[in-house]
């Protein structure tokens, strides 16, 4: 882009008319307008209101008024934004672009999030609010400690991982040359190959048709794949459970909660971003129909790893450290009354 | 979604040319009842002028509706449709059928509750409502608008099957309106300095608040604030009653019911500009500030929703072609998947950042063939390859994809969206 090549022209012209002719149209905006109106925040923080928030406060208010669409941890539910992970990936097919791996300026985040989140309830935030929500979305990254704390005097300082990850439009450099000049009529090339096809992959909207979304198809088709690697294994083992406690059950149903994000248990239940919980206690790990479970929990799986009683327990107690490289996204229950909660209220659930 | 493309859109079309198909002679064996009846149109009484106050298409063109593809988003209220470009003709859209791109959905603001402030590093912060508007001079510009991420789809390979899915985030208007200009002079930019390192920051009145940096070269050179859009006023989806004009421009900084225009020292660097409508290239690194949508053009008939249904003989291979950087100059159409060439004749000459039609009148012989097109602007830009676009850009970038589309034509008349080697 040949930025402001013209400028010198356009602002001659400027220059001569600039202060002839005005039409005395429209009123002068008044200072409570402006500040009503004028909330932009910029890269150098200009713009930030007074107040701060730090990550762990920002935790409720995420799982109250964020949580919904972008889950607990900011992982994004369905197609939902993802606001947190991708570390990595922007070099690689298919980049995550979260804010964490991403977002060139912090400042960016506060200003979208104050003025355009939540969905649906835009500009409900208090600043505090969004100082600990920015803080939160921050921790979830893995960038800071769940006691960071934000304010308008440190917003604008924080760097951002990407933040060097941008150059400025250069295609008059990288492409015009080459995509210009005289073009070929004839003899253009000596053969031409159907290389793709959209009809293969089918996933464009018909009235009559069910629409198929191609994370899904390529979904079905590892699912498929397992599905046969593991159809030679035994029938899931089923384990005694101990008998169900109403009390306990129902402490567990709220215990859920901080599952409900990611996981569906009983009647109707269908995988969402983790797999469909009923009749889980007892059952061998790895057997939900169309769920693509990760490579470390397949591993467990194949060495016959059941979900009973004590390996539920350890692994909702720390799910990182009984199983490395899982994918699900939850940092672990720390109060034991809280696993004996859940896994009597899963339990429940039978299959 | 009702009446999708393709294969519907083919046997219908098929059926209705049957009649026709056997070939060019047209000789009828049997005299026509269309003709030789009276039919019912021919003796009774059509509708009254009150019938239609305000007229929609005649119910047999019902299916030239926008459509929106349920996978690409999660919610219709922040989405995208596609205009049916492979059933239009000529280059302007009519306003019911032109694509909508929200982000907190398609608010209900009047004229009389519009108002827009001017402010930041000008002379006197003024706001206007939408009255004050009317009383600048006005102008009158034909314009695309076109998503960056049209086509965005097809980066990776084909994926759908219609020009409306692979081309239709875009659409082409005669806006009416005021220069930006015009109402940043009036209120006064010696506050601002020297304006060459100047920005104007413009936001919309909707939820999103979608807000996008221009530098101040182009907000003095082009940029409208327009008011109405084919004559009459936008609709509601388009950013009634006002909306911003950035001719060539992705369309994301057409900010819609804009409510704000700020002079300052810097861009805002916002979340549109930043986190998205930045294209990523193989190496990780992303480029920002890609505003101009370079030149591109595409088939829209014969097309997967819009088969050859009338068998051999004359054939009209028609399609639109565009640049947001200039003028169209020519067009070249190849029917053999890109070995060999023709230009196709412009319906009327060029105009800059407008759609152009180009029309190839030729003879089908039911062979397959492999059609593309290839616009050329007056700036000299070839549009390229979408291999010779991946060769710079990786498959990553999502926005700004202007590679050559090839639709795969069948003896049957049917036509699927392939790439070619």
């Amino acid at each position: 882009m040949s930025k402001f090549l013209k400028l010198a022209a356009v602002l001659a012209v400027v220059g001569s008319a600039g202060h002839a002719d005005k039409l005395g149209l429209g009123r002068d905006a008044l200072p409570e307008e402006i500040a009503a109106w004028d909330v932009a925040v910029r890269p150098d923080g200009r713009g930030l209101p007074p107040g701060s928030g730090n990550a762990y406060d920002g935790e409720e208010i995420f799982a109250e008024k964020c949580a919904s669409c972008h889950g607990d941890f900011a992982e994004g539910l369905g197609n939902w934004p993802k606001l947190a992970g991708g570390w990595d990936t922007l070099d690689r097919e298919d980049p995550v672009k979260t804010v964490g791996s991403y977002w060139p300026y912090l400042t960016t985040t506060w200003d979208y999030i104050n003025r355009s989140m939540p969905f649906g309830d835009a500009q409900s935030l208090k600043p505090d609010e969004v100082y600990a929500i920015v803080a939160y979305i921050l921790y979830s990254n893995d960038l800071v400690e769940d006691d960071f704390e934000l304010s308008d005097q440190t917003l604008a300082r924080f760097e951002m991982p990407n933040a060097d990850g941008f150059i400025v439009d250069d295609r008059a450099e990288t492409e015009y040359d080459q995509f210009s000049g005289d073009p070929c009529m004839t003899e253009c090339k000596d053969e031409v190959k159907v290389t793709m096809r959209a009809m293969v992959l089918d996933v464009t909207p018909q009235s009559d048709e069910s629409n198929v979304e191609p994370a899904q198809v390529g979904a079905q088709l590892l699912a498929d794949a397992s599905a046969q690697e593991t159809a030679a294994e035994s029938e899931p083992q089923k384990e005694e459970v101990a008998a169900l406690d109403p009390v306990l059950i129902e402490a567990g149903e709220k215990v859920f909660r901080k599952c409900k994000a990611c996981h569906q248990v009983g009647e109707g239940a269908k995988n969402r971003v983790g797999p469909i919980l009923t009749g889980i206690v007892g059952h061998a790990a790895g057997q939900v129909d169309g769920f693509k479970y990760s490579k470390p929990l397949m591993r467990m799986a194949d060495d016959g790893l059941v979900w009973d009683e004590d390996n539920l327990r350890a692994f909702l107690a720390k799910p990182k450290g009984f199983m490395k490289g899982t994918k699900m996204g939850f940092n672990g229950l720390k109060k034991d009354e809280d696993l004996a909660a859940i896994i009597a209220y899963l339990a429940s659930f039978p299959n | 979604m009702s009446n999708g493309p393709s294969r519907r859109a083919f046997l219908r079309g098929a059926a209705a040319g049957t009649a026709l198909m056997a070939g060019t002679t047209a000789r009828a064996q049997t005299p026509d009842p269309l003709i030789t009846e009276v039919q019912p149109w021919a003796s009774g009484l059509g509708d009254g002028v009150d019938a239609t106050p305000y007229g929609l298409p005649i119910r047999f063109e019902d299916d030239v509706i926008r459509r929106n593809v349920e996978w690409l988003t999660a919610d219709t209220i922040s989405s995208i449709n596609f205009t049916p470009i492979h059933a239009l003709d000529g280059t302007i859209t009519p306003q019911g059928a032109a694509f909508e791109r929200h982000h907190s959905g398609a608010i209900e603001l009047s004229k009389a509750d519009y108002r827009l402030m001017i402010n930041g590093l000008v002379d006197r912060p003024l706001v206007f409502t939408y009255a004050d508007l009317e009383r600048f001079p006005r102008e009158n510009h034909v314009y695309f608008c076109e998503c960056a991420a049209n086509s965005g789809m097809e980066w990776a390979g084909a994926q759908l099957n219609g020009a409306q899915f692979t081309h239709g985030m875009i659409h082409n208007m005669e806006y009416t309106g005021v220069s930006l200009r015009a109402l940043l002079e009036e209120a006064g930019l010696d506050a601002a300095g020297d304006l060459t390192d100047k920005w104007v920051y413009v936001e919309g009145a909707d939820a999103s608040s979608n807000g996008r940096s221009i530098p101040m070269e182009k907000a003095l050179d082009d940029v409208l604030v327009a008011f109405k859009a084919n004559g009459e006023a936008l609709r509601k989806e388009h950013g009634y009653p006002v909306r911003l004009v950035v001719p060539g421009w992705e369309g994301n900084m057409w900010i819609k019911w804009i409510r704000r225009i700020e002079v300052m020292d810097g861009p805002v660097e916002s979340r549109e500009e930043t986190s998205k409508y930045t294209d990523t290239l193989a190496d990780g690194t992303s480029r920002k500030w890609t505003w101009a949508m370079d030149a591109k053009s595409v088939v829209t008939s014969p097309s997967p929703q819009s088969p050859i249904t009338h068998g051999k003989g004359p054939l009209v291979i028609t399609g639109l072609a565009w640049s947001g950087r200039g003028a169209i100059t020519r067009v070249d159409v190849s029917k053999d998947g890109g070995k060999t060439w023709e230009t196709a004749r412009l319906a009327k000459p060029g105009e800059k950042m407008a759609l152009t039609r180009f029309y190839l009148d030729t003879n089908w012989e039911g062979e397959e063939m492999l059609l593309q097109s290839r616009a050329m602007d007056d700036t000299g830009y070839v549009q390229p390859t979408k291999t010779q676009l991946r060769e710079v850009r990786g498959l990553n970038s999502i926005y700004h994809n202007n590679g050559i589309q090839t639709w795969w034509v069948r003896p049957t008349g049917e036509a699927e969206n392939v790439e070619v080697s």
